[in-house]
């Protein structure tokens, strides 16, 4: 890999990406262009010397090859997984290319309204690969084709003829023209009328090759620049003190010991904006403190002398919220959303042999980014000049659109590497605070949220209830299964309309759907003022959890394997209709399932001293299995194995998709382990990383064993695949090595009260 | 590398007028450059390292720095940076991450090893893990499991494992070297 090293350099190229991207590609990739009939600005024009090939490639006279990507890279991997997509359609040679990772790419469209220059544009939520391959692969063979045609030229060879390989075009003859050497030219040169074809896969040199982060090097030596490392002259620095309530309201304040602290310029108030979706707006009512530099500002903040009045919100409260969701699920309450009902479900209840029923409980939980919520904004009369840690630079600039009312194409929007994800930057509150900072302030703001703003001020995953019924006939078969939920939905105030809440809560088409003859699954809206949002691989994660530890209840009840009873719950490999055109493809998820199975010698499941749990599921087309090992010495569990099958299609970046997978092992282990955001008086009480406490190297398993069985098939999103069966597969592996069920999340704090 | 000195505070620039008296401060060394911390003496070396030096591979992970985001070391200590207040470095020899490889450029076995092993997930903790592997291989050369887990750095991400590789390679190439 060669990187850009000169940071003047790589400023001007980032700057002519921005500016004249996507004047031939887009077309083929099917976003109109609002510049599409004007030809590319000159490079010179803009002091550089590498020329446009498409919106995502760039070629200097030497060969140096530059590939955008366009999707945040919040750790998923998409910032080399999506160059490599480009670059092997492109037939570049992979060392040398390097990756420049594109901002917000916008155009003034038709009445003043966005041109997307990179069609979506988004991280962390599972379809960065699956959009790539359907635009960005036309986009490297763009690239190509323009090459090609420049050499066809150049030889006096048909364009058909020749080949290209690692960055050469090859005549029949053997001549060799390198890439650098034609790129002006093929910058030259006219579109084609139809999209040039993408390769077949047996001609992919990248594609299916390990390939390690493009940003290790800079990562490792401490050179990576995110957000929070960006420096404006003339900034403030602005850090926060939010009203505990999001309704509350600023009752009695005294500024002067802030203002008295050295450094500290200003104290500011920051409101909600009435008649705002969550996430658009400032998040609950603040107090800013804007200084000079960040240790000021911390001073300042530390000095704030004020007393909030509280709202409604002050009736939130974990306890209050389970013990609602009881009483929802404990009566015969219609329920909000009959979400799935297949067959019929009370007649064959009355047939059965057989009721089993078991309520699991899981907490709330925040998302806990490493970065904290920050931002760089830079407002000016005419211009917003941004930088963000956002996963989806659109909507980010739908709020500053809204706060600055300029038009689209004066709004910058840069995304360096961001510090995690996990949904909560899909939402902006905290851009909307740093325009409306700089704006007040006019200066440059840089917004810096600390670690107790962050733990306490969160879009948080909902807690929620699931209780579960099946019914089994004379030969245990599942001929009945009944899955009722209370939740508060992420979904409340953010536009959508009633009937159409649960989609963030439960999925329509998740395990047993389709494989249980009566199947019916019940949503029930319980209400909070805690606010919620989008959460790492929602709403699989809790789902999952109290599907695949029932699924080995009903096996225990059985005296069965639970692999046994999971096996013929499956049936055999065949594709089920899941209705609304999704399909369950019985053999994939067969396969994961079975090959965890055996890495982890299953076949010991009864004799072996440590306990053996398993689970599996599938979401979007994709499929995944865990297989976990526990030991038990006295009072303490130790994740001996974790074994980890997924299939995803097929596999980009083998190496990444190893790392996604473990890594998504690792935090769904931590996630049930340790972690439970609880509320009282409205209050989250989770201020420090020792209230929340992310899993430590000890409770950890040592490796994660990633088996993957991939299929050529279009390729599936991974980041969080492998969340929601990990820890299933823990809870029925501590089932069997213990005796304990547990049915209540989080694990460590069960255990405390069990043991 | 990145010229801390660039951003630093000079006593004295070159060519310019001699101050009447030179302003006092702390004087310290960070990545083996010398600097004088003319400010607060009691705010905490993280906000020092970023904000004046520009020395910002050492992250803010919360106010306790019990994520390990912040680790750096102080005359061969592991400490979170921001728990540290300027007062106490005078005369300290201060490393964070971006003083772990040479001059050259040539890097710590250890950075070569989290390539190597794609031990990175979004990276914005993997200075602070760099920084307390390092730590652990200078008192543990080959340093098994049970003494991995002693590290308190924690990983949204889920990297720990491959961090784990990621340490036992640097300290068998190390061995192979020494």
């Amino acid at each position: 890999m060669s990187h850009p090293t000169a940071n003047g350099i790589q400023l001007s190229r980032r700057r002519f990406l921005q500016i004249i991207a996507g004047t031939a590609g887009a077309l083929v990739v099917g976003v109109r262009m609002a510049d599409a009939g004007e030809p590319p600005l000159p490079p010179q024009w803009l002091g550089d010397h590498f020329h446009e090939l498409g919106a995502y490639v760039r070629i200097d006279q030497e060969g140096n090859v530059l590939v955008g990507a366009r999707d945040p890279e919040t750790g998923t991997g998409v910032a080399t997984a999506l160059p490599m997509i480009v670059a092997d359609e492109l037939d570049a040679d992979w060392n040398r290319v390097s990756v420049v990772q594109l901002g917000l790419g916008v155009g003034a469209g038709d009445n003043g309204k966005p041109q997307w220059t990179y069609g979506r544009q988004r991280g962390g939520t599972g379809d960065s690969i699956p959009a790539a391959w359907g635009d960005l692969r036309q986009a490297g063979a763009l690239a190509r084709w323009l090459l090609t045609q420049a050499a066809a030229r150049r030889l006096g060879v048909a364009a058909d003829r020749l080949r290209c390989e690692a960055g050469t075009v090859i005549a029949p003859d053997g001549r060799r023209v390198t890439y650098g050497s034609l790129a002006d030219d093929a910058s030259k040169l006219d579109l084609p009328q139809q999209a040039p074809p993408v390769k077949t896969p047996d001609r992919y040199t990248l594609i299916g090759k390990p390939v390690g982060d493009v940003d290790a090097h800079a990562i490792v030596t401490g050179q990576a620049k995110y957000t929070i490392d960006h420096y404006e002259a003339d900034e403030l620095v602005a850090v926060l003190l939010h009203c505990p309530w999001p309704d509350g309201s600023l009752a009695r304040i005294d500024t002067a010991p802030a203002l008295a602290v050295k450094g500290v310029v200003k104290v500011m108030q920051l409101r909600p904006e009435p008649g705002q979706a969550p996430g658009q707006t400032v998040g609950a009512p603040a107090i800013a403190v804007l200084a000079e530099n960040t240790w000021a500002a911390l001073e300042g903040r530390a000095k704030l002398a004020c007393d909030w009045n509280p709202g409604k919100a002050t009736a939130a409260d974990s306890t209050a919220f389970e013990q609602q969701a009881n009483a929802l699920l404990g009566g015969d309450a219609a329920p909000t959303t009959r979400v799935r009902d297949d067959g019929d479900v009370v007649k064959a209840g009355k047939r059965a042999a057989r009721r089993l029923e078991a309520t699991y409980y899981q907490p709330w939980l925040a998302h806990a980014c490493p970065e904290t919520m920050n931002c760089l904004a830079v407002i000016e009369q005419d211009h917003a000049r941004l930088v963000v840690p956002t996963q989806a630079p659109q909507a980010a600039y739908a709020v500053v659109q809204r706060l600055t009312g300029l038009p689209p194409d004066k709004i910058e929007i840069r995304v360096p590497r961001v510090g995690g994800g996990y949904g909560r930057r899909l939402d902006h509150d905290y851009v909307a605070e740093a325009v409306l900072l700089a704006k007040a302030a006019g200066k440059p703001i840089r917004l810096l949220w600390t670690r107790d703003e962050d733990l306490t001020h969160d879009y948080y995953r909902s807690a929620c209830v699931h209780k579960l019924g099946a019914t089994l006939d004379r030969k245990r078969r599942i001929v009945g299964w009944t899955q009722r939920m209370a939740s508060a939905s992420a979904l409340d105030g953010r536009g959508v309309p009633a009937d159409h809440l649960w989609t963030s809560e439960v999925a329509a088409n998740q395990l047993p759907a389709g494989l249980v003859p009566n199947c019916r699954s019940d949503w029930y809206a319980l209400q909070s003022a805690l606010p919620r949002g989008p959460y790492r691989a929602m709403p699989h994660l809790a789902n999952a959890f109290a599907v695949e530890s029932f699924l080995d209840e009903i096996a225990h009840a059985s005296r069965e394997d639970p692999l046994v009873t999971r096996m013929r719950l499956l049936g055999a490999p065949r594709n089920v209709p899941l209705g609304n055109g999704a399909t369950l493809d019985v053999g994939r998820l067969r396969n994961v399932l079975q090959q965890v199975a055996d890495r982890i010698g299953w076949k010991d499941w009864l004799r072996s001293v440590n306990g053996l749990g398993i689970a599996c599921w599938h979401m979007d087309g994709a499929y995944v299995a865990h297989a976990l090992e526990v030991s038990r010495q006295g009072e303490v569990l130790t994740i001996e194995r974790a074994v980890c099958a997924v299939d995803v299609g097929r596999v980009v970046n083998p190496l990444g998709l190893q790392g996604q997978v473990a890594g998504a092992t690792l935090d769904a282990l931590s996630t049930a382990m340790n972690l439970a955001i609880t509320c009282k008086d409205g209050k989250v009480q989770q201020r420090h990383w020792k209230d929340y406490p992310l899993a430590n190297m000890a409770q950890l398993p040592n490796a994660v064993e990633v088996i993957v069985a991939g299929a050529d098939r279009p390729p599936t999103g991974a980041s969080f695949l492998a969340m929601p069966t990990a820890a299933p597969a823990l809870a029925n592996a501590i089932f069997r090595v213990s005796a304990v069920r547990v049915r209540r999340l989080p694990l460590m704090k069960e255990f405390l009260r069990l043991f | 590398m990145a010229s801390a000195q660039a951003h630093g505070v000079p006593t004295t620039p070159e060519g310019s007028i001699t101050p009447a008296t030179a302003r006092a401060g702390i004087d310290l060394m960070v990545n083996g450059e010398a600097f004088r911390h003319t400010g607060d003496p009691q705010q905490p070396l993280l906000w020092y390292l970023r904000d004046t030096l520009r020395l910002t591979g050492t992250k803010y992970g919360g106010a306790h720095g019990e994520n390990g985001a912040d680790l750096v070391l102080v005359n061969d200590r592991l400490v979170p940076a921001i728990t540290v207040p300027m007062a106490k470095l005078a005369h300290k020899h201060v490393t964070t991450v971006e003083g772990l490889a040479s001059r050259d450029g040539s890097l710590h076995p250890l950075q070569q090893a989290f390539i190597d092993e794609d031990a990175i997930g979004c990276g914005y903790c993997t200075p602070g893990w760099l920084m307390a592997g390092v730590d652990l291989l200078r008192h543990k050369p080959n340093p098994g499991d049970t003494d991995i887990d002693q590290l308190t750095n924690t990983c949204r991400c889920g990297c720990q494992t491959r961090v784990r590789a990621a340490i036992k390679r640097a300290a068998a190439s190390m061995a192979a070297h020494a």
